[in-house]
């Protein structure tokens, strides 16, 4: 997929922002797969449907993808910067409490169980509040495409 | 975020996992059908003398019959549609095969009434409750499936919430013909394809937009 957007030119932080919204989706929409079909075009679609997305609203603000040699510099301060340009730019839109926990299990590895204790809130709901933060960034790049 | 960490986190989150969106949507469906069922009993219900019509007036069975035969396909293709690597394609002329039949109707009925009754039976009595009434029989189907797609992940949204609305118009329809005293397929071909198509467009108008993900 990563390969597929840098043929038709687009920034390397723009691919890795399809790329999670189609991990989110493929974890989000699971349910919508059904196990007597093969997997590959299950997953293939859900990939199409967003890159469709994100090419489209590419179209709509008449971008240009300008610095091709983001793609020769894989360089380590580049990467940083790029996800912690993400991480505000997502993260953002979530209550404090829940981007603590989105952030204490993503990004420090923590485990709910973990999470909850410092929290003194339950397991239960430490996942909750995780798995609607995942479908609240689902929605955030929803929204940037209408 | 970092990929590797999203992945991190959509792990930490693998037990939240929703019902199959087949099952979600055969009750979802349901539900809606019962509401408007009993709704339906509560107000104007079927003709007092349903079961004998059944056996014994043909036309009457014969628009009940139309009206499934729209719905059920439609059911199957909404069920599809909620998928995202379902291509509706040449499946979608399954919805072709009751406006067939009842064309199949109308012929035998032109074939076997006078033409001078042709202009009233076609016309009937009860147009308007017709028109207005099968859109309200619709309405809880229509959320129900509506919701229930949103919940699933069509990449045809537009043609999702049409065939949804065409399914909530078949369910809204069924209840409706067991109701209406105007058996002619001359009446069901001319009144009840506006309830049909209300509901089609309002479904393709709101799918279009709500059943994006």
């Amino acid at each position: 997929m990563r390969r597929g957007f840098a043929g038709v030119g687009v920034a390397r932080d723009d691919v890795e922002d399809v790329v999670q919204d189609v991990l989110l989706a493929i974890h989000l929409k699971r349910h919508t797969w059904d196990p007597a079909m093969p997997l590959g075009p299950w997953v293939l679609a859900i990939a199409r449907n967003k890159m469709i997305d994100d090419l489209r609203r590419r179209g709509r603000r008449h971008e240009v993808a300008i610095d091709l040699t983001q793609f020769d510099i894989e360089g380590e301060d580049q990467q940083a910067s790029i996800d912690a340009h993400d991480v505000a730019r997502v993260l953002s839109r979530l209550s404090d409490r829940n981007r603590d926990i989105v952030r204490s299990i993503s990004i420090d590895g923590h485990s709910a169980r973990e999470v909850a204790d410092r929290l003194g809130l339950t397991e239960v709901a430490v996942r909750v509040a995780l798995h609607r933060s995942l479908k609240a960034l689902a929605d955030t790049y929803q929204e940037k495409v209408e | 975020m970092k990929t590797d960490d999203l992945i991190k986190a959509l792990a930490a989150d693998a037990k939240s996992v929703e019902p199959p969106i087949a099952r979600t949507l055969a009750i979802a469906v349901g539900a809606g059908a019962l509401l408007s069922l009993i709704g339906f009993m509560l107000t104007i219900g079927p003709r007092p003398d349903f079961f004998e019509l059944l056996s014994t007036s043909v036309r009457y069975t014969f628009k009940l019959i139309v009206m499934l035969s729209l719905a059920i396909p439609a059911f199957f293709l909404v069920r599809g549609l909620s998928r995202p690597d379902f291509k509706p394609d040449g499946s979608l002329w399954w919805l072709a095969f009751a406006p067939a039949l009842l064309l199949l109707g109308i012929g035998l009925e032109l074939a076997s009434v006078p033409s001078d009754t042709w202009h009233a039976r076609m016309i009937g009595h009860n147009s308007f409750y017709c028109m207005t009434i099968i859109p309200i029989l619709s309405l809880a189907p229509f959320i129900a499936v509506l919701y229930a797609l949103k919940s699933g992940a069509t990449t045809y949204p537009t043609i999702a919430g049409a065939v949804g609305g065409v399914l909530s118009a078949g369910i809204g329809a069924t209840l409706y013909a067991s109701h209406c005293p105007d058996d002619s397929p001359l009446f069901v071909a001319l009144w009840y394809p506006v309830g049909f198509v209300l509901m089609t467009v309002l479904g393709a108008l709101i799918g279009s937009r709500f059943l994006r993900w």
